[in-house]
């Protein structure tokens, strides 16, 4: 093997795309090492799924470079495309097939890898064998989506938003079978705005927003980097919190309050000597607490801290 | 074997079409109903019996002389009411010096032939002896009913409709589910993809063809005068042709209801111009050269040729140079256009 091949899974350099006048990517560079879980997390609309699909070879990039298994989809396409499982955001399935007859379709394009039945068992469809994909669960075809990704026996996987829009039980079932190929030793990028699915998944996570990743570390050291291990947000139940922030932010161990729809957000590092202090002026204060919650410091927050806005906005 | 991609395509399409109830049904039963309505709407009739009336029992006794007619006996009353009503094309009374007068109307085939066949039956009555001999020898063949010239229209039309239909509505489905772009995200060849779709035009023309065609000879007796390689040659070629034509519709469109206009825009010029229901000699000459050069109508001249007057291939190769003619245009140009994402 020639010394100028890289050895990382994935690298993506000056990657640049426009659709029209929106600029979906803008300038981004990743390097996804074998063997690790890599998570694109984000909003709807910050470039995770244009960014992918650039690796997945399906869509051309305005300006940049990247580089697959060491390949490039100029000069290798069909080697790339034997050696790589995808899952796409929102495929539907061929209603009419049943379960086997769909995997047996997509094994057949490919030169090897598991046989259909085992695929099957794989991804726990056994029972379902012969259902027709109409009949499927949203659960079901999402996990149906990710025996079709695998019947190649895939270098490197990508899954665009894998759970989006299934129930917390079947989500919780798809990320067993993910952790499950990654303890495997697969490589796996994925795309998510689900904050705990990144947690819980990925060894390394890239932050987009607007087309840009603005942080890139593994979940802990993202957490660790807001310097605070939890969160503290409480409403008056009027618009505005009625609170005066400055006099809260001067309570030693707060680092900084602020306010956002109605919720005052307060971010403090030992939360049994903040919380006491915190009600105390608050009651100094005259603030009627209508709700109080408190939690540890979470990829949300990281995003929360570097955009101003919540991952998701429901 | 069974593992081969194009094969498990090729499954893919077959599984679909045959899950389908409607899509069966539209490629089966609809072309027997169709041709057993309008065959039996358009069957030929015997010739008819027509319905004259007369006041005078010698006229009635004269006129009952010839089975071509049913006659009433009426009093002159009623008897010009049912004349006035139609109920009778023609009425007969006595007229002065022992003759006949005939009430009809002359604007009206039936008033004119009753005057005649009326007309015929009294002079005879009265004595008249023919001075030639006539003998009727009646000649109703097949081949030249409207059954016959139906039969071919309907199984280019089957041929066209089915093929854009079927192919332009899947590949349409399939991009717009998202699901050609999944594909063209694996190893899998593209031109098995298209192939697969052209395999299975092909098995469905076999019924396409068969049923039409099987139905009109075992119903009507419908001649298939040409050979029968002959006729799977056309209809490969003709299924071809729309296979390509129906590409290139679906070859940009999103949705099912684009794709759905651009199959009714394609279609219904054709409907109405290439002949499958009437003649297309009806309209004007300043346009024939036009209509001959529409898709539909190669095929139908060519089939209506094959299977009515035995035309072979040579005989067709107009109409089979304006089909491969399309094909290929068509093939190109969706090949070139076609959006696999």
């Amino acid at each position: 093997m020639p010394a100028s091949v890289s050895t990382a899974a994935l690298r993506v350099r000056g990657l640049r795309k426009a659709y029209k006048d929106v600029v979906a990517v803008n300038g981004i560079e990743l390097e996804v090492h074998p063997g690790e879980c890599f998570g694109l997390l984000g909003p709807n609309g910050a470039g995770k799924t244009t960014t992918i699909e650039i690796c997945e070879g399906l869509t051309t990039p305005d300006e940049g470079d990247v580089e697959v298994l060491g390949l490039r989809w100029n000069s290798d396409p069909q080697t790339l495309r034997q050696r790589l499982g995808i899952q796409l955001q929102e495929t539907q399935l061929t209603d009419k097939l049943t379960v086997e007859e769909t995997v047996r379709l997509f094994r057949s394009f490919y030169k090897q890898g598991p046989t259909p039945e085992r695929l099957i068992a794989l991804v726990q469809l056994e029972e379902k064998r012969n259902a027709r994909v109409v009949s499927l669960s949203g659960g079901q075809k999402q996990r149906l989506a990710l025996a079709c990704a695998l019947v190649g026996d895939p270098d490197l996987l990508f899954l665009d938003e894998p759970t989006t829009g299934l129930d917390p039980q079947a989500r919780r079932q798809l990320w067993d079978l993910i952790a499950e190929f990654k303890s495997a030793g697969r490589t796996i990028v994925l795309t998510t705005h689900y904050m705990e699915e990144a947690e819980r998944l990925c060894d390394r996570v890239a932050i987009m927003d607007y087309g840009k990743v603005i942080a890139l570390g593994s979940p802990l050291a993202l957490i660790a980097s807001l310097g605070v291990n939890h969160l503290v947000e409480f409403s008056s139940g009027q618009a505005e919190p009625a609170a005066d922030l400055d006099a809260l932010q001067a309570i030693d161990g707060i680092r900084q309050a602020t306010a956002e729809n109605g919720y005052a957000r307060i971010e403090a590092s030992e939360l049994h000597r903040v919380l006491p202090a915190l009600l105390e002026e608050l009651r100094r204060q005259g603030v009627p607490l209508t709700e109080l919650r408190t939690h540890s410091a979470t990829l949300e927050d990281v995003f929360v801290s570097l955009t101003g806005r919540h991952l998701r906005d429901d | 074997m069974t593992d081969h991609s194009l094969v498990q395509l090729t499954l893919v399409r077959i599984r679909e079409f045959i899950r389908e109830p409607e899509a069966v049904f539209w490629a089966i039963f609809f072309p027997i109903l169709l041709t057993a309505g309008l065959g039996i709407a358009f069957r030929s009739q015997p010739a008819d019996v027509l319905q004259v009336a007369t006041t005078s029992p010698a006229i009635a006794e004269a006129l009952r002389q010839d089975p071509g007619l049913h006659v009433s006996e009426l009093d002159p009353s009623p008897a010009a009411e049912q004349l006035r009503t139609g109920k009778v094309v023609l009425l007969a009374v006595p007229g002065p010096n022992g003759g006949v007068e005939y009430r009809f109307d002359d604007t009206n085939p039936e008033g004119r032939t009753a005057r005649i066949l009326a007309d015929r039956a009294v002079q005879r009555a009265a004595g008249r002896v023919d001075p030639v001999a006539a003998q009727d020898n009646l000649v109703r063949e097949p081949g030249s009913r409207y059954i016959d010239f139906l039969v071919p229209g309907l199984v280019g039309l089957g041929i066209m409709s089915n093929a854009i239909w079927g192919l332009g509505f899947s590949i349409v489905d399939s991009r717009r589910r998202k699901l050609t772009k999944r594909l063209v995200a694996t190893p899998m060849s593209r031109a098995y993809y298209l192939l697969s779709f052209v395999i299975w035009r092909m098995i469905v023309l076999v019924v396409e063809v068969g049923v039409p065609v099987g139905f009109g000879a075992l119903a009507f007796g419908v001649p298939v005068r040409g050979r029968l390689i002959d006729l799977i040659i056309i209809c490969v070629i003709g299924s071809l042709t729309f296979n390509a034509l129906a590409l290139l519709i679906a070859s940009r469109a999103r949705t099912i209801e684009a794709v759905s206009g651009l199959m009714n825009l394609t279609q219904v010029p054709m409907w109405i111009l290439s002949g499958v229901f009437f003649s297309s000699q009806r309209f004007p000459d300043s346009v024939q050269p036009l209509i001959k050069l529409l898709p539909l109508t190669a095929i139908i001249d060519a089939l209506r040729a094959h299977m009515l007057q035995g035309a072979t291939l040579l005989k067709l190769a107009p109409e089979l140079g304006t089909l491969v003619g399309w094909f290929t245009v068509c093939f190109v140009l969706a090949l070139k256009l076609f959006r696999w994402r």
